[in-house]
């Protein structure tokens, strides 16, 4: 089966289930058309065969019960339902056991954006990247409310529970970029709380894991710019001005900004670098207290980069 | 033999003038006689204004997050966040709202408290519900609890969808409190009635009236009620324990504070599965009675149908866990859960198998009711159908939270409980009104309302196939077509029910008098005049022929009955005036 052919009705087919999924939603999606169209085009035929000619009814047949008829229609449905049960159940079951070879990926949702810890200690927020090929286990937790791991092209999904860790596993088998979404509805930002799994050859996916930890040969404010999107910053401040879920960075540097318990605080690399770790502790005013902590996401030298982005916002 | 073949069933309760116009829609007067009232098919009334003012309500918020929906294809940055009608803060509450409205306030209560409200004495030949106070009390209990519901409404909204999953519902703002009690009290509703109709169907059925010859809209409301009755408490000690920790901060379902979400998942659906059964098996009741009607042909496998009925009350309970494929509960809990739901489909799709070899020989007419009991089962057949894809664990990952739950649903619950009550509304419409409704604009609207539905919902599956989850303030580019052509629909099925509503109300003031028996039915509703009397019947119906029995039994619209002379078996009159040891003239008795 080429995997083109199906793009327009289904995902991309990504992964190694994905194929499994969709011949199985082939199937029923014929059988049921199948018996869509028996029962309606018998029912067309008797509505017509059958239509009242007279003004007033008549006596009709006593017909009211047909035993070989009955049990074929009984017969029929159950065995191909059981039938279908057995090929989820095995396809599931593809899903759920993770090969031994498996490379574990850490998934953690917040409140509104998905972070990844890979094997080497490097992490991403939102941007999932993954050598193809190679069996991932992941290993899926929430810090805060129920949220959900949908990658649509790989056909998995999996819950990610707070004080738990829920585990699901896959096989990319294409290159190329592929969208994640939350299906757990989470609040304000839940339809924005999406992302992409980049599905990389293996020396790409090398180079990748050293760029992200350090920005390679970036600029810091260009670096800055870069883990302004990848962390998710953009979910809810923007850089044009315009209010958000938080307070906008255009021309915040070196001005002084009223917080909610009253005080004024001069915006400077100590508070900006305060409000990414510790981000309830100085509340500006008109807002939530809704940030996550990135405390443990963002390494210092990420952190010098944003400020350093920051400051170019004028 | 020849007088007895055309017996004039009218002539023993004299209809004279003065009683044709006293009904029990103008006999007692005034407004504390509405107010005050036990009559059961008054409290229907009172349920159906005020549940049809909620599902108005409800389908304007559907309307809005449709055409909210419109906007959001140019992607999810920050400006298009802000653009268009309504936030997303907003949109999550009208969403909840919605669900909520269509739920808890209208179709669970729609077909049970209104139809069966009015029409199951009638069919059983009782003068009234076996606790007619209780009836009264579970409107108002109704109406308290829609109270509170109206309430976190109005203070700031809910915005955790109908189905409050913890811990979400724990730690947002928003009167989630008064939501939840309102739910809570609702319950209480549906058990009254349930206890009413289960009560009245075991002892008040009319001589002659043995199980397997009640009508199968009492079966399938027997079903109903034991799902209500068993379920419900379920539900609210669930909604109290999420009470009691917003309010109280104990640890049951609150990760925060040792609780397990999960087990909130496992209590909310060992009600709400069970409850799509309470929305959907009184319209399979409903359709049982239309098919036969305006078939005009006995049932095909009336016991069939009436065992089903109950069998899928009781296994119904054994499915919920197929909501929770993907909550990480465990591969064999999965497997289990998946397996059973098969077998719970299978009961559905003999009904609908039963339905259409109904209308094998018949003689079929095609007023309002009919088409409407066909959208409901093509449509139905349809939501059932995709269920078959849901059920199966492997594409359910797939598809779990996506929009083709979202359609699937809507197919069931709009398609298939919302169908079978507007088809209910219209049979039985004559004989509570005493008025006959426009047939053309009732054609017309259920054609709307059928194009208008399959246009905004069948583009759902497809955008579910496609992985567009539900709940989305907005969307990626890729789903944009289909999510206008959706809203589009919606702006077709609005147009049908305002279409639905002036008829409607015209037909209260200038339809043409209906007469006892508009459809040549043959339930013993049918042989009291329209609107009933007051009090039902005059003296002790008796039930002398199946209600079914299209084969040896005619009854015209005046309710004049004639008997088929080529039927083979022993005469229907003879075998009545053997049971009745006397000579009739008229061979059925209302005194
Ligand atoms: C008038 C036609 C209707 C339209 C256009 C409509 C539209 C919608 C929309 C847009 C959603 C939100 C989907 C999402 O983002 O997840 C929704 C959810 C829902 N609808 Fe409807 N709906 C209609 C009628 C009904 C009816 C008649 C019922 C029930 C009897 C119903 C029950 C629900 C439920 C339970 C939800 C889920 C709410 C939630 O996610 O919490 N709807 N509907
Ligand atoms: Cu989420």
């Amino acid at each position: 089966m080429n995997p083109k052919v199906s793009t327009s009705w289904v995902p991309p087919e990504a992964s190694t289930v994905a194929r499994e999924v969709d011949s199985l939603i082939v199937f029923i999606a014929n059988a049921s058309a199948i018996l869509f169209v028996a029962v309606t085009l018998v029912s067309l035929y008797y509505l017509w065969k059958y239509r009242r000619k007279s003004e007033k009814p008549t006596f009709t047949s006593s017909i009211s019960h047909n035993s070989r008829l009955e049990i074929i229609w009984t017969l029929i449905p159950t065995v191909l339902v059981i039938m279908i049960f057995f090929w989820g159940f095995s396809s599931y079951m593809d899903m759920r056991v993770i090969p031994a070879n498996s490379m574990q990926i850490k998934i953690t949702g917040k409140k509104w954006f998905w972070a990844f810890d890979y094997p080497n200690g490097t992490n991403s927020v939102n941007e999932l990247v993954v050598p193809v090929g190679k069996p991932i286990k992941a290993l899926i937790s929430s810090t805060d409310v129920i949220h959900s791991f949908y990658v649509p092209a790989f056909r998995i999904k999996m819950d990610a529970v707070p004080n738990r860790y829920t585990t699901i596993s896959f096989t990319p088998t294409q290159e190329g970029s592929f969208d994640i979404f939350c299906a757990e509805y989470c609040g304000t930002s839940h339809s924005g709380m999406i992302g992409k799994v980049h599905v990389k050859t293996e020396a790409e996916y090398r180079k990748w894991l050293e760029e992200a930890e350090s920005g390679g040969k970036m600029a810091p404010e260009e670096f800055g710019a870069k883990l302004y999107v990848s962390k998710a910053c953009a979910t809810c401040h923007s850089i044009d001005g315009s209010a958000n879920t938080g307070p906008t960075w255009k021309g915040i540097f070196g001005k002084k900004h009223k917080m909610a318990d009253g005080s004024e605080v001069l915006v400077d690399e100590n508070y900006i670098r305060q409000s990414i770790l510790e981000p309830n502790a100085k509340v500006v005013a008109g807002y939530q207290p809704v940030m996550p902590t990135y405390q443990g996401l963002l390494k210092d030298k990420q952190i010098d980069a944003l400020i350093e982005f920051i400051k170019t916002l004028k | 033999m020849a007088a007895l073949q055309q017996a004039d069933v009218a002539g023993t309760v004299k209809t004279t003038s003065s009683e044709v116009s006293r009904n029990y829609l103008n006999s007692p007067k005034g407004i504390w006689s509405w107010i005050y009232t036990l009559d059961h098919k008054r409290i229907a009334l009172l349920y159906l204004f005020t549940v049809m003012t909620f599902f108005l309500v409800g389908g304007i918020y559907a309307l809005v997050l449709r055409f909210e929906l419109w906007f959001h294809g140019a992607g999810l940055q920050a400006e298009v966040m802000k653009r268009g009608l309504v936030g997303p803060d907003t949109y999550n509450q009208l969403f909840t709202l919605h669900g909520a409205i269509m739920v808890f306030l209208f179709i669970v209560p729609s077909i049970p408290a209104i139809i069966g409200n009015f029409v199951l004495p009638l069919m059983l030949g009782a003068k009234d519900l076996a606790f007619p106070k209780l009836n009264l009390a579970s409107y108002y209990v109704y109406l308290f609890g829609a109270i509170f519901c109206v309430y976190s409404l109005l203070s700031g909204g809910v915005d955790t969808g109908w189905t409050f999953y913890t811990p979400y519902s724990v730690e947002t703002k928003g009167s989630v409190i008064s939501m939840t009690l309102g739910a809570f009290i609702l319950g209480f509703s549906s058990i009254f009635t349930g206890i009413n109709f289960i009560v009245t169907i075991h002892k008040m059925r009319a001589p002659g009236m043995t199980w397997f010859n009640m009508p199968l809209f009492v079966w399938g409301m027997y079903a109903t009620s034991l799902i209500q009755v068993m379920a419900t408490p379920v539900l609210g000690i669930t909604l109290l324990l999420l009470i009691f920790e917003r309010a109280f901060g104990i640890g049951v379902f609150d990760p925060a504070l040792g609780g397990d979400p999960v087990l909130y998942q496992h209590f909310f659906w060992f009600y709400s599965h069970p409850v799509v059964y309470v929305m959907i098996l009184p319209a399979m009741a409903i359709i049982s009675e239309l098919i036969a009607t305006f078939s005009h042909k006995k049932i095909f496998g009336y016991r069939p149908i009436a065992f089903s009925s109950v069998a899928i009350a009781l296994v119904s309970f054994l499915v919920w866990g197929h909501h929770m494929f993907t909550s990480g509960q465990s591969e064999l809990t999965s497997t289990i859960f998946s397996f059973l739901t098969f077998l719970v489909g299978i009961p559905s799709g003999i009904k609908v198998f039963n339905w259409i070899a109904t209308m094998y020989r018949g003689s079929l007419t095609f007023q309002a009711p009919m088409l409407y009991t066909h959208a409901f089962l093509s449509l139905f057949t349809i939501g059932g159908l995709t269920g078959i894809f849901l059920g199966t664990l492997s594409v359910d990952i797939h598809l779990h939270d996506t929009y083709f739950v979202v359609a699937h649903f809507h197919y069931v619950m709009m398609g298939g409980a919302v169908m079978a009550f507007l088809g209910g509304l219209h049979y039985w419409w004559p004989k509570m009104w005493g008025k006959m409704y426009d047939e053309f604009w009732a054609a017309v609207s259920a054609a709307l309302i059928f194009i208008g539905f399959n246009v905004t919902f069948f583009p759902q599956f497809i955008m579910g196939l496609q992985g567009m989850p539900r709940r989305y303030y907005a969307y990626l580019d890729q789903y944009q077509t289909m999510h206008m052509l959706s809203t589009f629909g919606t702006w077709i099925l609005a147009l049908g029910f305002i279409v639905m509503a002036i008829y409607l109300i015209h037909s209260l003031f200038a339809g043409k008098p209906a007469p006892k028996n508009p459809w040549y039915a043959l339930g013993l509703e049918w042989t009291i005049p329209s609107p009933p009397p007051t009090e039902n019947f005059v003296g002790n119906p008796r039930m002398l022929w199946g209600c079914y029995d299209y084969d040896r039994v005619m009854m015209d619209k005046d309710g004049l009955v004639t008997f088929n002379p080529d039927f083979k078996d022993e005469h229907e009159h003879e075998k009545i005036e053997k049971q009745e040891g006397k000579r009739y003239e008229t061979t059925r008795s209302f005194n």
